[in-house]
C-alpha cells in the first residue's frame, strides 16, 4: 500500500507582526492587520489583537486558526473565572493562564506567538512575551511574529530597558511618554513593512491606561 | 487520544465535583492533547522545529561550607538569533529551594512551577518542608514518565532542608544524580574548567559567589550561546537570597580592565631634515 498524506501538515503560517510596550502608567499593544498564506494575501483587515480582560490584551501572530481556538478557550476560562471570583482577571494572572494553556498543548502545540500587554494591580504597564509552548517572561517591551527580527533590534536601540535580572534592580518600564510610545510603534511598523512581506496594510494600536482602553489605526503600505 | 496525567493532579479537586459539559472541558484536571497521527515521533520532530528551540545555556551549582551557590546566564537563542537576553534561568520553587533551567524553556518553566505546587501540598499535608531529595525525586519521576516524548530538561535542584544543603541533577532522560558540584548546558565545559580549578569546600560566601560569577562569565566569554546577565543565588539555613546580577559585558571590563597602553616610542620632533 502506498503511503497517504505523507506531506500534509496541520499548520500554516499566516505571518504578521506584534509589538507591545509597557510604560509607567500605560501599555501600548499593536499589530498589523494583514493575513497571508505563502505569497497570497488572504485579507488586509484581520485583527490580531484580542481583549482578554479589562486590563489584559493579547496580540498573536502565527497560525490564525490556532490563535482563534486559543482566544476562544481563554475567553471561556475568563468567563468561568468571573463567575467564580466576581471580578476581572488581572494581567499577571492572565499571563500565567496563557502559559499553562499553551503548555497543555505541548505535544500538539498552538502555532501561535503571543505578546500579552496590560496593567498590573498597581496600574503599571506590563508586557509578557511567550514562545509557542508556554515559556514566558515579563519584559519592558517585546515583539513577536514575522517582522520581530527587524523590530526587536530597533526597539533595543531606542529603548534598551535594563535587564530585570540586574542587582541592584533597575526599573524595566520605558522612559517614554504615552504619545512618544505610540509614535515609536508607528515608526517601527512603517519600517518593518518596508522589508517584511508578511507585514503591512494597516496598523492597529491599542492603548491601555487608567482612563480605560483606546484604539487607533494607521494605514501601512499595501504592496 | 489522551495521556495519563495523574502526575499533574493535586490531591483535592480544584472545583468540587460539579463537572459536566463545557465546565468539564475547561476546568477539569489538566490533560495534554496529542496529535492524531500514526507517526508521533515525526510530528514531534517537525512541530518542535517550528515552535521551540531555546538551547544554549550555562548553569552551575555547588555545595560548600556555608550552603549551596547557584548561578546561571540569561540568554535564549533560536539558532543564531538571540531571542532574549533576560531569561530567568534560576527558578524560585519556594523560599528554600531553587531549580535551574537548561534545555527547553517551557518544559523547565512548567515542570518547576508544577513542582512548586507539589512541594507546597507536601508542606500542608505533612506540616514540614519537603526534602531536596524528595523534591528532586518527584521531578525525576514525572520526567521519567514522559521519557521518549521529546521533553528537554536539564536541571539542578538546590536547596536547604533538615539534613542541611542538598543538590541534585535531574534530566529528561530520567537521570537523577546527587552531588556537590554540577554544571549544565552548552557552556558547562568552560564553567567546569574555572569551577573545578577554584573550588574549595571551606570557602566563604563571598569567595563562593565570586567563583560562581567568574565561572559563568568565562563560559559566556567562550560559548556563543551563553550570555546576558550572570545571576548568582545563595541558599543557606534561612533560605535563598539573590547575591548578584551583573551584565557580563560589563563584567568583562571588571576582570580585564583596560590599561592605558605604555608608549613604546616617544614621538619626537624630527631634528634637521
Amino acid at each position: 500500500m502506498t503511503k497517504q498524506q505523507a506531506n500534509w501538515s496541520p499548520y500554516d503560517n499566516n505571518g504578521g507582526s506584534c509589538v507591545a510596550i509597557a510604560g509607567a502608567d500605560y501599555c501600548v499593544i499593536a499589530a498589523d492587520t494583514r493575513m497571508s498564506s505563502g505569497y497570497n494575501i488572504l485579507t488586509r483587515e484581520y485583527s490580531k489583537i484580542c481583549k482578554l480582560a479589562d486590563k489584559a490584551v493579547m496580540a498573536s501572530s502565527g497560525f490564525q486558526a490556532d490563535v482563534n481556538a486559543l482566544q476562544k478557550h481563554l475567553a471561556a476560562r475568563h468567563l468561568t473565572y468571573q463567575h467564580q471570583h466576581n471580578k476581572q482577571m488581572s494581567c499577571p494572572a492572565m499571563a500565567q493562564l496563557l502559559s499553562n494553556t499553551l503548555y497543555y498543548k505541548r505535544f500538539f502545540p498552538y502555532y501561535a506567538f503571543n505578546v500579552l500587554g496590560g496593567l498590573d494591580s498597581e496600574g503599571k504597564g506590563c508586557v509578557f512575551t511567550y514562545d509557542a509552548v508556554g515559556s514566558y517572561e515579563r519584559v519592558g517591551y517585546s515583539s513577536q511574529g514575522s517582522g520581530s527580527t527587524l523590530i526587536i533590534p530597533f526597539l533595543d536601540n531606542q529603548l534598551k530597558s535594563p535587564s530585570p535580572l540586574l542587582l541592584p534592580a533597575q526599573d524595566a518600564v520605558t522612559p517614554l511618554s504615552e504619545s512618544e510610545a505610540v509614535d515609536l510603534v508607528k515608526t517601527v511598523f512603517a519600517s518593518a513593512t518596508e522589508r517584511d512581506i508578511y507585514t503591512g496594510d494597516k496598523l492597529e494600536i491599542v492603548v491601555l491606561n487608567a482612563g480605560g482602553i483606546h484604539r487607533e489605526y494607521m494605514e501601512l503600505r499595501k504592496d | 487520544m489522551k495521556l495519563d496525567t495523574s502526575g499533574l493532579e493535586s490531591t483535592a479537586p480544584l472545583f468540587g465535583s460539579l463537572s459536566s459539559g463545557i465546565h468539564d472541558e475547561i476546568s477539569a484536571a489538566p490533560s495534554f492533547a496529542l496529535p492524531n497521527t500514526i507517526n508521533f515521533d515525526g510530528f514531534q520532530k517537525e512541530a518542535i522545529q517550528m515552535v521551540k528551540p531555546a538551547k544554549g545555556t550555562t548553569t552551575l551549582a555547588f555545595i560548600f561550607k556555608e550552603g549551596v551557590m547557584v548561578a546561571a546566564d540569561s540568554r535564549a537563542s533560536m539558532g543564531g538569533y538571540i531571542s532574549s537576553q533576560s531569561v530567568k534561568k534560576i527558578i524560585e520553587i519556594n523560599p528554600y529551594m531553587l531549580g535551574t533551567m537548561a534545555g527547553g524553556a517551557a518544559d523547565c518553566q512548567f515542570w518547576h512551577r508544577n513542582l512548586g505546587i507539589k512541594c507546597r501540598l507536601h508542606e500542608l499535608a505533612n506540616k514540614r518542608r519537603i526534602s531536596v531529595t524528595g523534591a528532586s525525586k518527584l521531578l525525576a519521576n514525572i520526567l521519567y514518565s514522559y521519557r521518549g516524548m521529546g521533553l528537554s530538561v536539564g536541571t539542578m535542584i538546590a536547596g536547604w532542608d533538615e539534613t542541611g544543603p542538598g543538590l541534585y541533577y535531574v534530566d529528561s532522560e530520567g537521570g537523577r544524580l546527587k552531588g556537590t558540584r554540577f554544571s549544565v548546558g552548552s557552556g558547562s565545559p568552560y564553567a567546569y574548567g574555572v569551577l573545578d580549578n577554584g573550588y574549595r569546600y571551606d570557602m566563604s560566601i563571598e569567595e563562593a559567589a565570586e567563583l560562581a560569577r567568574r565561572s559563568i562569565y568565562h563560559a559566556t566569554f567562550r560559548d556563543g550561546a551563553s550570555g546576558g546577565v550572570a545571576s548568582v543565588y545563595y541558599v543557606g539555613p534561612d533560605g535563598w537570597k539573590k547575591l548578584s546580577g551583573d551584565d557580563v559585558g560589563e563584567l568583562h571590563y571588571h576582570y580585564y580592565p583596560v590599561m592605558p597602553s605604555t608608549v613604546e616610542q616617544e614621538m619626537v620632533e624630527v631634528t634637521g631634515a
